[in-house]
């Protein structure tokens, strides 16, 4: 009898904590201490991407298998980080699809279809990074620049607001983010021309709360650093995921290229706020601070990697430190209260530096012949591809392209409404030869070891030393998930999924998936049990340890 | 301290050598394949001379692709735009006057697909044929078409054939064998000064897709054939006997990615008249039996 009791009461409970599957902004702000569920698109607000999580570890990760698959019906590269709650998985389906699966089973709860307006131009694939979750509300940035909030239970929407006009260039890939009642998006664009732009919308209604334009225009400061009308096109970007900082109230953007992305000289000045990482007040949206990586970049060196916050000892106290490697080949840590910069070391192969200045980490330039190959290319040294830090080790895992290089040809091109708008174009630094590009291009590949191949760079962040580094053949473009048992994952083009010791770099473990991996591994727990997901080709997988 | 993959950083290390890599701003014709991104995209529009370049300089284009590109612009362009590329209205190559275009990119965009609602057809040029006649149309003023005398490619064949001894290694139309790349397609993927250069200098033109391998087992057996194909973990490789053999590199004792050549140099073996028909026969090679 007793035990009848025990057994309804605990099939309450489930159904209870059913019920309660929603996520509330204390459970965003303590993300990091609840790893059994995976909230944003990094993990937490420090956007370490890094889980507590310790069931699989270095002794047990050889006995993990394959759970299940979610094939997803699209072409499109799937870059989605799914968001985990009480059990049930979130995920895009590129371009704008939603579908809810349970996160032990991988079978379907709803599906919730986005038709993207033919107008949409995102330069470089239909792709989606991911969904914010608020209560019971999803919410998904669009190809065509809306803003959608669906019903988590059913998939129905519930508002859906136009963020900016696809036809005019503007595109949104970006996973946003919520802070307190605002869920935070940007757009896209920095090959076509458009105004960059950071924008907050209440979760209620999608109103908008306030914008932060990532280029400066006539009376904002910094607008000295554009000449003429070039701020209105002048790019800077949003696509990747900020992160936040509570107790400063502060939320950190990496912003994208300036456009034209290979012609600086026809935006004179440093182009504020391109190529840069801006600090706003999350209330109100006003910058409190800026640092600018690449000024009057000339290269496609986007800023647009996930802000890396950690709370750690920088020379012998404690400080609130962001890190941050490059697209453009620099491992920079920056103080997150005003923007100090505090170092920077390169972590690949640099041609179009001689260095950073000590003081404020602006960059010496170097001086480039036309024709010859510069390096990193213009994929970078890194791109949006999420690093990792653990708290653990203590070190900083960034998904590098190694050795890489191009010719970047320049030419002058007119603006034109929603055209591209690139002002140059960039050839094989091998005569003749092959070079990597956004996405595989087949299953062939012999050429990487002399055009430039992927790695897992571990830096330690107290002293800008590589620690170890994992070499690929081919590129990667996958994101990076470490957890408290001092493993690391990460994928690549090559389709394998691996796991490396964290502290050493030793592979572990591998499976093929066949697919290239361009997403962040992430990792979450339902009924006791680890699991890690990752994407590869058009596909989710599913790994958790063997049932004994 | 090295993760588990030392070994193919090793390897890496043996293989890479990018002094040996020919920067610099001569014209970069385009590889086919997956390159096909890149191949339209425009070379600098004021490229450094490179050093073959110097009389004339050709804005870093080089001749053989642009006299390949002169015969394709006289037998197919210069009924509309005349020989001295001024007959139409707003338009003259020489002077660099282009309605539509401004880089290289452009105009093989507008050759390609033709301008609708005008007289300009699409145009199906293989990769050789538009990397030359951009190259042509880019130096109409500096260079004399009337000069230039077609390769003769029935003889380039017999030299295939003879002292050239390429069959011996290369492979047409499913004859030859697999030692070197196969050359059915040859004259669609590669310019004339690509073809042109490899044939004097084979290592210095050698693609890294072109390379092959030897290998040696922990069971001490060596294996060395053609790349076909490797990953991080793997390699896949058509061996000496015309097998597809695929390696785990953790197997391996050794490996090594060969950056030589095995083809020799035909610079003092054939003279410039042969290079030049050996050029025109491997131009005629473009996929068809």
């Amino acid at each position: 009898m007793i035990r009848r009791f025990l057994i309804a009461a605990a099939a309450l409970l489930l159904v209870a904590l059913n019920i309660r599957a929603q996520v509330s902004n204390d459970d965003l702000l303590h993300a990091s201490s609840q790893p059994r569920d995976w909230l944003t698109y990094s993990g937490s607000y420090m956007s370490q991407r890094y889980s507590l999580l310790h069931q699989i570890d270095p002794a047990n990760v050889k006995n993990l298998e394959l759970k299940w698959v979610f094939q997803a019906q699209s072409l499109q590269k799937f870059e989605a980080t799914p968001l985990v709650v009480h059990g049930v998985m979130y995920v895009t389906q590129a371009p704008n699809d939603v579908v809810a699966l349970d996160a032990a089973t991988g079978r379907a709860f709803w599906f919730y279809h986005y038709a993207v307006s033919p107008a949409a131009k995102p330069c470089c694939g239909a792709v989606n990074r991911g969904l914010a979750m608020l209560g019971h509300t999803l919410y998904m940035a669009t190809n065509d620049s809306h803003l959608v909030a669906l019903d988590s239970r059913n998939g129905q929407p519930i508002w859906n607001v136009e963020v900016a006009k696809a036809a005019d260039g503007y595109a949104m890939t970006v996973a946003p983010l919520i802070i307190k009642d605002k869920v935070i998006t940007g757009v896209a664009g920095g090959e076509l021309g458009i105004r960059g732009f950071v924008a907050a919308y209440d979760v209620e209604t999608g109103k908008e709360d306030w914008r932060f334009y990532t280029t400066a225009g006539p009376g904002d400061p910094g607008s000295g650093t554009w000449t003429s009308d070039a701020w209105a096109h002048g790019g800077a970007p949003i696509w990747t995921t900020g992160s936040y900082d509570p107790d400063l109230n502060l939320t950190y953007w990496g912003t994208g290229n300036p456009g034209p992305d290979y012609d600086p000289g026809a935006r004179p000045g440093d182009n504020l706020y391109s190529a840069s990482v801006v600090a706003l007040d999350a209330d109100t949206g006003k910058m409190k601070w800026y640092f600018q990586f690449s000024p009057n970049d000339a290269h496609d060196y986007d800023a647009t990697q996930v802000p890396v916050l950690a709370n750690t000892n920088w020379k012998g106290s404690p400080r609130k430190l962001m890190l941050w490697a490059n697209r453009n080949g620099y491992f920079y840590v920056l103080d997150r209260t005003d923007g100090k910069f505090l170092s920077g070391t390169p972590f690949v192969r640099i041609t179009w530096a001689t260095g950073l200045d000590p003081q404020t980490g602006r960059p010496q330039l170097a001086h480039l012949e036309p024709g010859v190959p510069v390096f990193p290319g213009p994929e970078g040294a890194t791109n949006w591809y999420s690093p990792s830090f653990s708290p653990h080790t203590g070190l900083f895992y960034i998904p590098a392209w190694s050795d890489f290089s191009a010719i970047f040809n320049r030419f002058p091109v007119p603006y034109k409404q929603g055209q591209h708008y690139t002002g140059g174009a960039i050839t094989p630094a091998i005569p003749n030869g092959q070079m990597p590009v956004l996405s595989k291009l087949g299953p062939i590949n012999t050429y990487t070891d002399a055009a430039g191949h992927g790695a897992v760079i571990a830096m330690d962040p107290t002293d800008g030393q590589k620690k170890w580094e994992f070499d690929m053949y081919d590129v990667t473009m996958s994101g990076i998930l470490t957890t408290a048992s001092d493993l690391l994952f990460v994928g690549g083009r090559e389709g394998y999924f691996q796991s490396l010791d964290a502290k050493t770099g030793a592979l572990l473990w591998k499976a093929s998936l066949g697919g290239e991996i361009a997403d962040g591994p992430m990792t979450y727990e339902v009924n006791g049990k680890q699991y890690v997901s990752v994407a590869s080709g058009n596909s989710l997988f599913v790994f958790g340890l063997r049932d004994p | 301290m090295k993760p588990a993959t030392g070994l193919t950083q090793a390897f890496r290390r043996l293989v890479k050598s990018p002094t040996t890599w020919s920067f610099g701003g001569r014209a970069i014709g385009c590889a086919g394949f997956a390159l096909l991104v890149f191949c339209g995209f425009a070379r600098g529009q004021n490229p450094a001379p490179g050093p073959e370049d110097s009389t004339p300089n050709y804005g870093g284009y080089a001749k053989a692709d642009i006299a390949y590109g002169a015969q394709l612009y006289t037998a197919q362009c210069s009924g509309c735009h005349g020989v001295n590329g001024d007959a139409q209205p707003g338009i003259n190559f020489r002077a660099g006057q282009f309605k539509r275009v401004a880089s290289d990119n452009d105009l093989r965009m507008v050759i390609t697909n033709g301008i609708s609602g005008t007289a300009m057809p699409a145009w199906h040029f293989n990769n050789a044929e538009l990397t030359s006649v951009v190259a042509y149309l880019r130096n109409m003023s500096k260079f004399n078409a009337s000069n230039v005398v077609p390769g003769d490619a029935a003889h380039g064949k017999a030299l295939y054939d003879s002292v050239g001894q390429c069959a011996t290694c290369h492979r047409i139309n499913g004859a030859g064998p697999f030692t070197g790349p196969d050359l059915t397609n040859v004259g669609a993927a590669r310019s004339p000064d690509f073809l042109e250069r490899t044939l004097l200098d084979a290592d210095g033109a050698m693609l890294p897709n072109n390379r092959s391998i030897r290998a040696v087992t922990k069971a001490n057996q060596t294996i060395t054939g053609r790349r076909l194909n490797e990953d991080t973990y793997t390699v896949q490789l058509i061996d000496s006997n015309n097998r597809l053999v695929s390696l785990n590199k953790s197997d391996l004792r050794e490996y090594t990615v060969l950056k030589a050549s095995g083809m020799p140099s035909y610079k003092d073996k054939l003279s410039s008249k042969d290079v030049s028909d050996l050029v025109a026969y491997l131009l005629s090679l473009k996929g068809g039996q």
